[in-house]
């Protein structure tokens, strides 16, 4: 199913990110994700993260899709040229994923091969256009597809957090332009900013997922503040954290969460739930805050 | 010495749009040898601006505008004529472009496109200015350079990957396009960094082989 269909009124949706293994055995990481099926409505199964190799996200996203699990393939464009790229979206139609997410991915300096060639041939907003361009039975150079085009529902990401902001939504409006359907943003700590952010893409009409990533402890969320870029945890969630003992800091981790998750219904269409390992809390969390 | 090819004049019309008064700066170093800068693509251009109804406020030629210090002193001299006009035209290889767009705050456009860097690399650190894509897109970017500034060389903006207008690559280093942003936003051209940017043909950065058979690319390469 195309998730575009999920964005009814009234309904908030909700989608998770499955960082594939590194290594083959994968039959674990997809039966904890089965325990989610009724719950989360679409699995986003990244692109060898932050630029360390892994399974590869078409694969896993079969295997998904196998399990009646829905996926979104995320796409970058730092390992593949335009060839590449546009014959995995070929054989992600062929394999029944109906689901991209077109970003341009981290450098490869930031990962576990530093020393690997960084590709760019595309970026996100070329990505995005490329793919449309498919779906409309024609690859890059103008050539025609071969009978039935594909068909996909088109994702991207923005940063609400970035500083300065107005590039990033100069940004947004380009993949909107290029075929974005919706969005999934980097975590989001600060509803006021948020909801700053969610008033300036209104004229964009398109639905914006808001990015949750459960907070494991107090060092991770100042880890993040001095690392991640857009992120930014306030002081008063890190203390509350800290406040708790270490035996009870998931739950109040999960409760944290629970309520950004809430504060968030009132102003976007969805969450994207990024567990880091965390995904046998998430049905808690979203039993938590209600849905 | 860098090698650089005039910019068809259609696309140098399309990137000065409808910007009536230009001044145009010409390099007398390597462009000069290229026919792409000196006296002679200087009067050859002017004539074609003229014809397409632009209104050319003065002209002058820089020995090497690759050459930072160079241009700033030189074009000193000018500023009363260039503070009236509404563009500067450079007629010389990336290097330049991007030293006249540091020194004066001005839109600026790229009258060739750099295809090769040659023997000598300019006189402002080029090999970091500079990749010689056969397609020069300064004019679109406020004169900084999206491929070599970037670091995934990206056309359309920027990454989320910047943090307090630092490269996600090196803390050191500024985030490309955010100088870009900040510079097109003070030339009062924001509206180009809306517009999408097709993606690279990366086959503009081979010598044609009408090039590499001439006798002055032969003694440089």
């Amino acid at each position: 199913m195309k998730l575009i269909e999920c964005f009814k009124p009234g309904k908030f949706v909700i989608t998770c990110e499955v960082g594939p293994p590194k290594g083959i055995e994968i039959e674990g990481l997809i039966n904890e994700l089965e325990s989610l099926q009724k719950k989360v409505d679409a699995f986003n199964v990244t692109d060898l993260q932050s630029s360390v190799l892994r399974v590869g996200s078409l694969a896993t996203c079969r295997l998904l899709k196998d399990r009646d699990l829905e996926p979104i393939m995320q796409l970058t464009c730092r390992d593949r040229n335009r060839l590449g790229l546009q014959s995995d979206v070929l054989s992600a139609a062929i394999l029944g994923i109906e689901n991209l997410l077109c970003l341009t991915g981290d450098h490869p300096q930031l990962g576990d091969h530093p020393e690997a060639m960084p590709v760019f041939d595309l970026d996100s907003v070329q990505l995005l256009s490329a793919v449309k361009g498919l779906m409309g039975g024609k690859d890059m150079a103008g050539n025609d597809l071969e009978g039935r085009p594909p068909e996909f529902c088109l994702g991207a990401v923005v940063n609400p957090g970035a500083e300065p902001l107005e590039p990033q939504i100069m940004k947004m409006e380009k993949k909107v332009a290029a075929g974005a359907e919706f969005f999934q943003t980097q975590a989001v700590y600060e509803i006021d900013n948020f909801a700053d952010f969610m008033k300036k893409v209104k004229h964009l009409d398109v639905p914006v997922m808001a990015g949750i990533v459960f907070l494991k402890s107090p060092a991770m969320a100042k880890f993040m503040n001095a690392n991640v870029a857009g992120i930014h945890v306030p002081d008063e969630i890190i203390n509350e954290l800290a406040s708790v003992g270490k035996e009870k800091r998931v739950a109040k981790s999960l409760e944290i969460s629970a309520r950004l998750i809430k504060e968030l219904k009132n102003l976007c269409q969805g969450v994207h739930i990024m567990s880091l390992g965390w995904e046998r809390h998430i049905s808690t969390v979203l039993k938590m805050a209600g849905l | 010495m860098l090698f650089t090819q005039n910019k068809p004049i259609e696309e140098v019309l399309e990137s000065l749009g409808k910007e009536k008064n230009i001044f145009l700066l010409g390099c007398n170093g390597c462009a000069e040898a290229c026919e792409t800068g000196g006296e002679k693509a200087l009067s050859a251009i002017k004539a074609e601006l003229k014809k397409a109804g632009k209104n050319v406020t003065s002209t002058a030629l820089v020995d090497f505008l690759c050459n930072k210090v160079l241009v700033a002193t030189r074009l000193a001299r000018e500023m009363d004529k260039i503070k009236q006009t509404d563009s500067i035209l450079v007629l010389s290889c990336g290097v330049g472009v991007q030293a006249v767009s540091k020194v004066v705050n001005k839109v600026v456009h790229p009258a060739a496109n750099t295809v090769s860097l040659g023997g000598l690399q300019g006189l402002w650190p080029s090999d970091e200015r500079c990749q010689a894509c056969g397609d020069c897109a300064l004019d679109y970017t406020g004169g900084i350079c999206p491929i070599t500034f970037c670091a995934k060389s990206l056309l359309n903006g920027p990454c989320g990957g910047a943090q307090d207008g630092k490269c996600e690559v090196d803390s050191e280093k500024d985030c490309g396009w955010q100088l870009i942003y900040e510079r097109l936003e003070k030339v009062g051209r924001l509206e180009n960094f809306k517009k999408i940017r097709t993606p690279r043909d990366h086959s503009k950065m081979l010598p044609s082989s009408e090039l590499r058979k001439t006798s002055f690319y032969d003694v440089e390469v």
